[in-house]
């Protein structure tokens, strides 16, 4: 007679999940494993791998919302499935996204009457808000060549070379020339005077950035619209001028409200804000906002008629969820125009002391203006001993995540780092992190030794590879000037090659 | 002496939300309201009118998943404040969306060694991925076509008019020609002999659906190869094929293993699918693969070197939530392929249980196959008195939406009802459904007007009195609505779109 013993599996259940037996196994990483296995193990796995992740709110790269209120964080939540292109299935959140492309039109001074809509549209971001308005002008463009009978096949926009990465992008897949105005040192935004030179008969566009990613300055976006209405009247191009507004569409209108630079001027034909940066919403929402119906051409715009009603659209991306753009409402609703100039008022206060405390270090140089986004860009006075990158790399010992770039041509030589001020950056912070850098700088200074450690370091490697080469003496002495040669020209050119990606 | 009452504003924070004077005023809708209000009231008041949005779960027109583990829920609310592209900020989260590329790559049997990485990357939705992909085929093919001192201003991409609109939106404003295969009454995908005599040295692609958005069907990617193969032995034009797997790519590899539509088949160079849809996760991410890196052009790829590391990227968008990444991820490892092919099955046997409800009503015909995506697709044997419209809006009174399409040229005599079977769409929801569709039925057939109508339609030859004009005007009434109906019908752009 066989005995046969079942072994029941509710043992596996019994088990806390660090003692179960799937804490045991390596995580799978390339291929899709056999077996489920039971969610509480799923989700702590998960959720410890992702602690060695860089702290959001520590990460002062970055201009993306990381705080919101948990009102707002449970509208998120409860919308999670909603998928926003749905729109007759959901009319409210399908109308909520028109009453922010409303506000925000009306933000910017659009010229619609008290009752129009307004015509513009929510994006995953400012990417997708950039290719929309470059299309929308590349596509206004070849329309008025092909009606002149001129050649339409080579298209260029006019920029500055501080661009963020999506206009090379826009440039590149949808085969548009960028035309780059280069910067000068003491001079990192576009010049609107070489600008408007550099623009020719191809040109659709000139774009300008309000709030440049490098060191938060706003271009001069009304000597643009000047300079470039006077070459509209001798040559008669027509050059309309688009507006990057991802990070100071919701700085400007708050706290320099009599700043010329949105639908005032009448060459600014479209504007994109990022809801995720100032707009003060997680990390998913841009926005795209036209002057008028005729800046948008309609063959551009796809009709969806779902029983009945008619909803033009246009976009990049079709499903997507929902969260963000209920998050925008909220904050237009909770904060309001008060709230909103609060918010940014004491983001402003916060760079303000943040700038006075690395000042006050003497080692530093701020390269960022007071107006413009709350940013604070310093450089060092002397980078002989040592540069920002080592500063950058001390920092993130303390937790701080703070970059350092090289600027882009023809100021490649300087180098900066850049600390945003976003909303949850309070006082107590900026303090904090101020006394962190001072620590740091101490250690910079007292420490310069450092140079020659590292260059002992790098010779036993440079010993160990050149092995039964020539004389190990002879070896170490054109090692030790070398080495740190070559270890500047590695991060020299990794700096050169460094997009300015984060934003 | 003046008395002067002030206000005391302590008044407003103790008041409950409902009792507030916040209620009292109407949202703004056009412009920024110029002061704040309490969180309490805003998350309220935006709350309610929230509340007539449609119910997501009852959506039975979208692929798009509506239900996950409350585990999952808590991931991704910890990860919503998390910049998916600061790669160097969070090396986990973009591991994560490696591990998933190279998961999905390896179930669709791309050729990769055992230690090679896969070539593919995770974006908002199929429509960016679509893009990315089509992106890639025009510039190998330009370059091509560049390298042959051939004229490369009129690329075409060849597909069945049963596409997704997105394909559109690719074709429009990337500026490529879209070559639609038309359909017929009694065959609503894509014909691959019709789309390979489609084909000419300026085609950049063939677009194949797994999947159709219209009735769930599989389109014949096998056969599609066989006959592109031989048409390129002959024109030495190398035309690849790209697969649309929005729907189902999440659904063969686990319910018919044995069906050759992936990277098997050597002309297939790149593939799409949502993880949105059956991959099981909520709406905002998708997948791109390609078979290998020299399907993929490298001048469109952007690397961006963050203190050191270099990391190719290939997106339309940049800055987004990390949930949706994360979430994908959870999925792969919680369910395993064990599990993924369990929740494929059960929404096939639920699909099963309700086509044999509605068949038994006698009153549908069933337009989609048993093998595809698990929808049922289905028409009214008789559309004389009440069409597809009609049950569809009948049947929203009871919560359900059910959407009710035409078919694309030359099937649009064709109306279907469809209803999707996703994840928590379970058996009791099923004989819900198929109860609630009786009972439409049973409204519809009773109401008088109608009938009234189509009676003196009948009779109209005859007479010439009085009587007559009252007849008419039901006559003509009723001529109008349906004028109307076949407007909007006409009207309606393949906007196919709810998926």
């Amino acid at each position: 007679m066989v005995l046969t013993t079942t072994i029941p599996d509710c043992d596996e259940q019994l088990n806390s999940t660090f003692a179960s037996r799937y804490v045991r196994t390596p995580v799978p990483k390339y291929k899709m494993p056999a077996n489920p296995i039971p969610k509480e193990a799923a989700y702590q796995i998960i959720n410890d791998e992702l602690m060695l992740d860089g702290t959001p709110r520590l990460n002062l790269a970055s201009f993306v919302t990381t705080w919101m209120e948990p009102e707002c964080e449970k509208l998120m939540m409860a919308s999670m499935n909603k998928n926003y292109v749905d729109m007759d299935e959901y009319p409210v959140t399908t109308e909520l996204q028109n009453r922010c492309v409303n506000m925000i039109a009306r933000l910017f001074n659009a010229p619609v009457g008290e009752t129009d809509t307004a015509v513009g549209v929510g994006t995953v971001g400012s990417s997708e808000a950039i290719m929309l308005a470059g299309l929308a002008f590349k596509r206004k463009w070849q329309s008025k060549r092909k009606l002149e009978g001129k050649p339409y096949d080579k298209p260029n926009i006019v920029t500055g070379a501080n661009v963020q990465v999506c206009w090379e992008k826009f440039a590149r897949y949808f085969e548009v020339e960028l035309k780059e105005v280069k910067l000068s040192e003491g001079y990192y935004v576009m010049d609107p005077v070489k600008a408007v030179e550099m623009v020719d008969e191809n040109t659709i566009c000139v774009a300008a950035i309000l709030g440049s990613t490098l060191n938060g300055e706003f271009e001069n976006v009304k000597l643009l619209n000047e300079l470039l209405t006077e070459k509209n009247k001798e040559t008669g191009w027509d050059t309309p001028i688009h507006v990057d507004a991802a990070s100071g569409g919701f700085v400007a209108p708050f706290i320099y409200p009599n700043l010329e630079w949105d639908f005032r001027l009448p060459l600014v034909k479209s504007i994109n804000a990022s809801g995720h940066k100032y707009g003060l919403v997680y990390p998913g929402v841009g926005w795209v906002v036209w002057r008028t119906k005729e800046d948008l051409p309609d063959d551009l715009v796809f009709h969806i008629n779902y029983l009945g009603s008619d909803q033009p659209t246009f976009t990049l991306n079709f499903s997507k969820g929902s969260s963000q753009i209920i998050a925008q409402y909220y904050q237009f609703v909770r904060l309001g125009f008060e709230g909103y100039k609060n918010v940014m008022e004491n983001c402003l206060e916060n760079a303000r002391a943040l700038k006075e405390g690395i000042e006050k270090t003497g080692l530093f140089n701020i390269v960022s203006k007071d107006e413009g986004v709350p940013l604070v860009a310093f450089s060092l006075k002397d980078s002989s001993k040592y540069d920002v990158f080592e500063i950058s790399g001390s920092l993130r010992r303390f937790g701080w995540i703070v970059p350092a770039y090289t600027m882009p041509p023809d100021a490649q030589h300087i180098a900066v780092l850049r600390v945003v001020i976003r909303e949850d950056f309070s006082r107590a912070l900026a303090e904090r992190l101020i006394s962190d850098i001072v620590k740091v700088m101490k250690e910079m200074e007292t420490h310069p030794i450092r140079v020659s450690t590292k260059t002992a370091h790098v010779t036993a490697t440079v010993d160990e590879t050149q092995d039964g080469e020539d004389g190990g003496k002879k070896n170490i002495k054109k090692s030790a000037r070398e080495t740190p040669e070559e270890i500047a020209t590695y991060w020299r050119q990794l700096a050169a090659r460094k997009k300015t990606g984060v934003c | 002496m003046v008395l002067s009452k002030t206000f005391s504003k302590s008044d407003d924070s103790i008041h409950s939300t409902f009792a507030s004077r916040y209620v009292r005023t109407s949202l703004p809708r056009f412009k920024m309201p110029e002061n704040s209000i309490p969180k309490e009231a805003a998350f309220q008041i935006i709350n309610d009118e929230l509340m007539l949005d449609g119910n997501p779960r009852l959506n039975l027109a979208s692929f798009v998943t509506t239900w996950m583990e409350p585990e999952c829920d808590k991931l991704i609310m910890a990860s919503v404040n998390k910049n998916y592209v600061d790669m160097d900020e969070y090396p986990v989260t973009t591991e994560l969306q490696n591990r998933c590329v190279n998961m999905i790559a390896h179930l669709f049997n791309a050729p990769l060694g055992e230690a090679e990485a896969a070539v593919g990357v995770g974006t908002v939705g199929s429509s960016e991925a679509i893009m990315l992909a089509g992106l890639a085929f025009k510039r190998k093919w330009q370059n091509k076509m560049k390298a042959e001192g051939k004229p490369y201003d009129k690329p075409n991409i060849v597909t069945g008019a049963n596409v997704q609109v997105c394909w559109e939106k690719f074709a429009r404003y990337f500026e490529v020609e879209l070559k639609e295969v038309k359909l017929r009454e009694d065959y609503l995908v894509m014909d691959p002999v019709k789309a390979v005599e489609m084909v000419d040295e300026n085609t950049i692609c063939v677009a194949a659906i797994l999947g159709s958005t219209l009735n769930g069907e599989f389109e014949d990617v096998k056969l599609l190869n066989d006959l592109l193969i031989e048409k390129n032995k002959q024109t030495g034009w190398d035309t690849p094929i790209h697969v649309d797997a929005a729907s189902g790519g999440f659904i063969a590899p686990f319910l018919y293993p044995e069906l050759e539509w992936d990277f098997r088949l050597p002309l297939v160079k790149s593939i799409n699918v949502s993880g949105h849809k059956y991959g099981l996760v909520y709406a905002g991410i998708g997948w791109v693969i390609w078979r290998s890196k020299e399907d993929l052009p490298e001048e469109l790829i952007f690397h961006i070197n963050y203190l050191g590391t270099d990391q190719p990227t290939f997106t339309l968008n940049f800055s987004k939530g990390s949930s949706q990444v994360i979430a994908q991820y959870y999925q792969l490892i919680r369910l395993g392929f064990e599990g993924y092919k369990n929740v494929m099955e059960n929404c096939r046997e639920n699909m099963l249980v309700l086509k044999a409800g509605l068949e038994k009503t006698g009153r549908f015909n069933i337009v989609s196959k048993d093998n595809g995506v698990p929808l049922v697709a289905f028409s009214l044997k008789n559309n004389s008195c009440h069409d597809e419209f009609e049950v569809s809006d009948y049947l929203r009174r009871f919560g359900w939406i059910v959407p009710a399409y035409t078919m694309p040229p030359d099937a649009q005599n064709v109306t279907v009802l469809r209803v999707v079977i996703r994840e928590d769409f379970s058996r009791t929801l099923a004989e819900r459904l198929v109860i609630d569709i009786q009972k439409v039925l049973h409204e519809l057939d009773t109401l008088p007007a109608k009938i009234t109508a189509k009676i003196a339609l009948n009779g109209e030859n005859a007479d010439k009195n009085v009587t007559v004009v009252t007849k008419k005007s039901a006559i003509e009434t009723q001529r109008e609505i349906t004028t109307v109906w076949k407007k909007f019908v006409m009207e309606k752009k393949k906007m196919n779109g709810v998926c």
